[in-house]
């Protein structure tokens, strides 16, 4: 057999297609997922951290500090394989999407606070000033400036969430690339995981140049 | 006329520096008063406690009588108290109109209709009208600052606070500020302003204050405190800024 027709093989791709999509719609589903909570558990946590009350930025900061050093891997098994022992039982989807949340909200968390501290004071005085209540302060003044300035880091966390996906496979979760090892099983042929890497690199080639474009432009537009 | 600022024995404290030193004062509903003084020598500090963005660490600040603490009062006094600041602090992200109307939407619970016509009238007001739909940092310092001006007058605050308005201008553009400055203090808005602007100060105000070391070291009219100053540092502060 040549070099295209074991990692090319267009009737081994044609195949096993099916089995990559049904993959590929869970490995979406779960990074979107995943990334939507992160956000939310990020920015939450990193106000808890800059304006909550003492024991509140305690708890953020070793929350943060926590799931920052933890291995993905390592939290994700312990997730799915050790609470069971404790009782708490969670599918595969629902470990994953802990795992993944739990991670991407303490890097999002600090992202979050570097934005809001690049905000200058007099920002925060003349909202007060006017009478703005905090949370109107917040909303309408502080994050749709701090929102700006991390969105570059945002998306590039983004993408690490989405290619951090594929580890859900090693606790039985369909994902892409579970999908394309089973199917390179069946087919006894290596084509359906040269096909989940392309589709991999498809889906993340496009974020990957939009972060290096924020760069370029927040590097000529610096007011 | 009543008394619409009081303050009462006021310290404070950054660490062990004492920024303010048992101030007195009481400012009249209508009163333009100029603060003047050396840099360091508490004149921000003063005004920026009266809406509490220091908190004062000891004796007591009416607002209207309302006193000026942490919690429910704090909304009252910062609905009635107007700030300019040096460095202008207009919003980046809004349009100069959104700024001028996002405070009475928010807090005066003004419809948008609304807000926008009062805003217009206010940028009228300011002569920044034709740069309505522009961004803060499309305008010059000048213009932003009467922006600035506008923002604060959009909640119709019975106090206006100026904390060096001026000194972060070109000097190009000082002149344009104090002119509207110079007809606000025409409309009977009580204003205190910190300043190192002399001439302003002189033909405006009511009232000047002349602050060094943290406390108010001597006080009168601008004719009083300018041409026949009691206070040794008073006269020695007079004599440094006005020949140089």
């Amino acid at each position: 057999m040549g070099l295209i027709e074991t990692f090319f093989n267009a009737k081994v791709f044609v195949e096993t297609l099916p089995l990559l999509w049904t993959g590929l719609v869970v490995t979406i589903e779960l990074g979107l997922l995943s990334i939507g909570l992160g956000l939310l558990l990020g920015l939450a946590v990193a106000l808890m951290r800059l304006f909550g009350i003492a024991a509140l930025r305690i708890v953020a900061r070793i929350y943060i500090d926590l799931f920052r050093s933890i291995p993905l891997l390592v939290l994700l098994i312990v997730i799915y394989y050790a609470l069971p022992f404790i009782g708490i039982r969670l599918s595969s989807f629902a470990s994953a999407t802990l795992a993944l949340t739990l991670v991407s909200g303490a890097y999002t968390a600090e992202i979050f606070r570097a934005g809001i501290e690049a905000i200058p004071k007099g920002q925060f005085e003349a909202a007060k000033v006017l009478g703005l209540s905090w949370p109107q302060m917040m909303v309408d003044v502080i994050l749709p400036q701090a929102v700006k300035i991390v969105i570059p880091p945002l998306t590039n966390n983004c993408i690490n969430v989405m290619k951090d996906t594929a580890l859900a496979s090693v606790v039985a979760m369909p994902d892409l690339l579970k999908q394309a090892t089973q199917a390179q099983a069946l087919a006894a042929n290596p084509t359906p995981l040269i096909g989940a890497a392309a589709i991999y690199i498809l889906i993340l080639w496009p974020l990957v140049l939009l972060v290096s474009r924020f760069e370029r432009t927040l590097k000529v537009d610096t007011r | 006329m009543g008394t619409i600022i009081s303050m009462r024995g006021v310290d404070k404290y950054f660490g062990r520096f004492q920024a303010l030193n048992g101030i007195d004062l009481d400012i009249a509903e209508g009163e333009v008063v100029c603060v003047i003084g050396p840099s360091g020598s508490g004149k921000s500090t003063l005004i920026r406690c009266i809406t509490l963005l220091e908190n004062f660490t000891a004796g007591e600040i009416l607002v209207d009588t309302v006193p000026v603490r942490e919690g429910r009062e704090l909304e009252l006094v910062r609905r009635e108290v107007g700030m300019v600041f040096q460095s202008f602090n207009l919003f980046p992200h809004m349009t100069v109109l959104r700024n001028v109307m996002l405070a009475p939407i928010r807090v005066r619970r003004l419809s948008p209709a609304k807000a926008e016509e009062r805003a217009r009238d206010l940028l009228i007001r300011v002569g920044i009208d034709e740069q309505a739909q522009k961004y803060p940092s499309q305008l010059s310092g000048g213009q932003q600052q009467r922006v600035a001006i506008a923002r604060a007058l959009a909640m119709e605050p019975k106090v206006l606070l100026f904390d060096e308005p001026t000194s972060a201008l070109d000097p190009e553009m000082v002149g344009e500020v104090l002119d509207v400055m110079r007809a606000l203090a025409r409309t009977g808005v009580t204003m205190v302003v910190v300043t190192h602007e002399m001439g302003f100060a002189r033909q405006v105000a009511d009232r000047v204050l002349f602050m060094d070391g943290g406390a108010i070291v001597e006080t009168g009219t601008p004719q009083q405190i300018f041409d026949s100053p009691r206070e040794e540092r008073t006269r020695a502060f007079l004599k440094a800024v006005l020949h140089h």
